[in-house]
């Protein structure tokens, strides 16, 4: 029984929800043939709205329509709607919704996409809406029934009691009254104070953790389907290459293999009974690429035009106060300092993939996606057909990181691929190396710092340079505006509210030179807070140390007008005993950054071994993420972004030779293993007075605090990572 | 050709010898517990038990499995989820997307079977697979739990 409801409903065979309101079952939703079993709640329930199905059983069915890849938003989404609810927590199961429902609906439940921290935060107002809306109507039905004033009844666990009658009843018996009267004007709904919550705010366990733990959760990748086909594909290793041919005689004969197929004007796939097969025979087709000229590009040549736009005459200023290029110019002390950071891949553990079934006019895919209605417009573009011709089967997804987001590059690669094979679906797995090789990459850059000082070692005057690769010229160039990417600036910003610099700086100029490369790039887990935290934070350690004060200190006198930036900053120095003593060869490091509206600050506290090896062994990070849905899963995506983060700092990187990618397994793309993992303590501090992100705020702090604890150890800035390539002692 | 015990269960499979035994579970046996991550036993997302050892599926060949080799996957780790490594996971809430966690799973169980009394540095030795959501602290801590658990029982 328990296990039923703690197992998301996306394994059913069937989505069948019988609505009162349209008079009986409306099937609104999409047989999966063969997945998992169909042990979940099969009894029928009553759509009270769109976001609460209920069930005979007072069972309260959650529709879920963000992604969940492992940050818990689901079971916070969960939380929210139920606490309106007032459902009862141990009847609650949730159900995910598919684009070509929400198109069919009129959008009714709002933006599926996943992605920049957005998915407690962007639907909030709307999910916590559309559970007190249920919960009105509900106990309205059972006014109705006992003709007394809903005022004068009391809800509780999903019994709804009249006191002065002694009658009770449940969620389950009225459901179906219900769902036939008007829903409530959301504008006059009032939502309960966060002080007031029981079931949101609360660390509740997760509700999709039972086949985590025993190999039957479904994962795309996991697909089985009568007839179903696999397919193994390779697109050029030099990006932006094009295929000429390839030898399919020379493989025809290989047990299993169906075919090879051309996937577009750039890769090419072999289709096979089995992956293992059509993987195998890919390997040994002959393939010959016009690999055009992005295979003179290399790391040197990148970093080349990347050094040229520290100083290039192009760059835009999004901030612009005093004067500091003359400021800096004539202080009595300045630092100076150029950083960079490398392209990065995202390695979600679940390989990309995506089984597609095409015919005239329909067509299906199941995949792991962040953004189901870009997988939906992907799709049906690449078919041929239009939105309302096609549906997204939408699966948990093996981590997402960003990578997953709206460029659906492998939907469309499995469409253009199943369009060749009408009717049988295809699934598409990509090998470990096509992964590392196709994905679009952390942007790199760097940045050239100046600062200048006064006689008291003030600073008096700041000055920025970002020359790096633009995610939204590659992917959304209508974002930028007159030329101008604010985006890459990221937790440099002025404005409040989303990324913003924290420290007043009385003449400041923070610029922006774009310098594009061939290598696609796009989201990667914290985006541009990491490369711009690394900057900031790093460089501002080493301005407090030219001015030989306390790193803490420094910081604090900067910050008077950003309170928020400062007392999570206070939180993570207190909790972290910054200025208390250490163990021998122990050193400690501080930073803070803003980004996805969360303010974050963290301490690290690091040695090294005589042979220059970097231990982490003690992280303190405190968040303010504003509202704090489920601390135990927040502390859960704090511990997972030191993990993200310290694999890049320590290993992290994707090189370019020929025009390709370099490293493309993980015996040289490493990743940091629990025997490298730090104590990690996580101190939630929020305010109630906004919503923040929480799943990516905190990794752009991870890297500066631990490369501040090497300064302090070695009494040298480190200002290239990975930090494999420095040489540290 | 090939016969193999897997969970008990012995079963023919027509098969290349080459093949390795993570895509001959997954393909032909259809047991998908047992994931691909690397294919070059670097992450150990396939991790499955042969004769009680733990091993990276993805890199052992179906010809270097004799009939009598007892195979044991995800599924067969136990009824129910009723192991300790199982029970202190959902006690933890460990997994974040999941996918590495079959093979967590599959290393914790078998560095407990012949250590049950793991150090941190034991653990540190034996829990050699990644996890990109970056559970290892509450893996850690999954695997003392577990530890306490099985002594209790």
């Amino acid at each position: 029984m328990k296990k039923t409801l703690r197992t998301t409903n996306i394994s059913r065979r069937k989505f069948i929800v019988g609505t009162a309101a349209a008079g009986g079952g409306l099937a609104l939703g999409f047989k999966l043939p063969f997945i998992g079993s169909a042990e979940a709640a099969t009894a029928p329930g009553t759509e009270v709205n769109a976001w609460v199905v209920v069930k005979p059983d007072s069972t309260c069915v959650v529709r879920i329509a963000r992604s969940e890849m492992g940050q818990g938003t689901l079971t916070g989404l969960a939380q929210l709607v139920a606490e309106e609810l007032e459902c009862d927590w141990k009847k609650v199961a949730t159900e995910h919704v598919f684009p070509g429902q929400n198109l069919a609906r009129k959008r009714v439940w709002g933006d599926m996409a996943t992605g920049g921290s957005r998915g407690i935060r962007g639907s909030q107002d709307y999910v916590r809406r559309g559970g007190a809306a249920a919960r009105i109507m509900l106990v309205q039905a059972a006014a109705d029934q006992w003709k007394v004033p809903a005022g004068e009844l009391s809800v509780s666990n999903g019994v709804i009691t009249h006191a002065a009658s002694n009658r009770s009843t449940t969620y389950g018996k009225v459901a179906v009254a219900a769902a036939k009267l008007a829903p409530p004007d959301p504008k006059t709904i009032k939502l309960k104070d966060p002080k007031d919550w029981k079931i949101a705010g609360k660390p509740m366990k997760r509700l999709d953790t039972a086949d985590k733990l025993n190999g039957s959760k479904l994962y795309a990748i996991d697909l089985k389907m009568p007839g179903m086909l696999n397919a193994a594909v390779m697109a050029c290793p030099v990006h932006g290459g094009k295929l000429v041919s390839y030898d399919e005689a020379k493989v025809a004969n290989m047990p299993g293999v169906r075919r090879v197929v051309r996937v577009n004007d750039g890769a090419v796939a072999v289709v096979a009974d089995t992956w293992w097969r059509a993987k195998t025979a890919l390997e040994a087709l002959p393939i010959v690429w016009d690999e055009g000229a992005n295979a003179a590009q290399s790391s040197a040549t990148i970093a080349e035009r990347l050094k040229e736009g520290l100083t290039a005459n192009d760059a835009f200023a999004d901030t612009q106060v005093g004067d500091a290029l003359k400021v800096i110019a004539g202080a009595p002390k300045r630092v100076d300092a150029v950083y960079s950071t490398p392209f990065l891949s995202h390695a979600t553990m679940e390989p990309m993939n995506c089984t597609a079934k095409v015919t005239a006019d329909r067509v299906e895919v199941w995949t792991a996606t962040q953004s189901a209605e870009g997988s939906l417009a992907a799709a049906c573009e690449e078919a041929g057909l239009p939105l309302e011709k096609g549906e997204v089967h939408k699966l948990d997804l093996g981590g997402g990181f960003g990578r997953r987001g709206g460029t659906q590059d492998y939907t469309r690669q499995a469409v253009a691929i199943a369009k060749q094979f009408p009717g049988v679906p295809v699934k598409l797995i990509w090998s470990r190396e096509e992964d590392q090789a196709h994905d679009f990459y952390r942007p790199i850059s760097q940045c050239k710092m100046s600062a200048g000082l006064d006689e008291s070692g003030k600073l008096v005057g700041m000055h920025i340079r970002v020359s790096g690769q633009s995610i939204n010229a590659w992917l959304n160039p209508g974002a930028i505006k007159e030329g101008k990417d604010v985006r890459q600036l990221q937790g440099m910003w002025k404005e409040p509210g989303d990324a913003q610099f924290g420290y007043t700086v009385p003449n400041l100029q923070i610029e922006y030179a774009m310098r594009n490369t061939h290598v696609p790039v796009g989201p990667w887990r914290g985006v541009n807070t990491n490369q711009n935290g690394v900057y900031l934070e790093c460089f501002m350690e080493e301005v407090a140390r030219a001015a030989g004060k306390d790193s803490l200190e420094f910081r604090r006198e900067l910050m008077s007008n950003h309170p928020k930036h400062l007392a999570v900053l206070n939180a993570a120095a207190e909790k972290g005993d910054w200025g208390k003593p250490l163990p021998a060869g122990v050193h400690r490091g501080i930073a803070q950054f803003m980004g996805y509206g969360s303010y974050s600050a963290a301490t690290a506290e690091v040695s090294m071994g005589p042979d220059g090896k970097v231990k982490v062994h003690r992280m303190v990070l405190a968040l303010n993420c504003g509202h704090a849905v489920n601390p135990d899963q927040i502390a859960a995506q704090v511990e997972g972004s030191v993990v993200y983060g310290l694999s890049a700092a320590l290993y992290g990187e994707v090189t370019v030779e020929k025009g390709r990618m370099v490293e493309l397994n993980f015996h040289n793309y490493r990743l940091l293993r629990l025997a490298e993992m730090p104590k990690v303590e996580t101190v939630i501090v929020p305010s109630y007075d906004f919503w923040g992100g929480v799943g990516e705020p905190t990794i752009c702090v991870v890297t500066p605090a631990v490369l501040n604890a090497i300064f302090a150890a070695t009494g040298k800035p480190v200002r290239s990572l990975p930090l494999k390539n420095v040489k540290l002692v | 050709m090939a016969k193999l015990n897997i969970n008990g269960k012995v079963r023919d499979v027509q098969v290349e010898a080459g093949t390795p035994l993570l895509w001959v579970i997954r393909e032909q046996v259809g047991l998908t517990g047992t994931k691909y991550g690397c294919g070059v036993a670097q992450c150990g997302a396939c991790s499955v038990h042969i004769n009680g050892e733990v091993r990276r599926s993805c890199s052992v060949p179906v010809s270097a499995i004799k009939a009598t080799d007892k195979i044991v996957t995800i599924e067969g780790l136990s009824r129910a989820s009723s192991h300790p490594v199982q029970k202190a996971w959902a006690e933890l809430d460990v997994p974040q997307c999941g996918y590495c966690q079959s093979g967590q799973i599959m290393a914790a169980a078998a560095l407990l079977k012949k250590n049950p009394n793991p150090s941190d540095a034991d653990i540190d030795a034996a829990m050699t697979n990644i996890c990109r959501c970056g559970t290892y602290q509450r893996i850690r801590a999954g695997v003392h739990m577990a530890a306490d658990m099985a002594k209790k029982a």
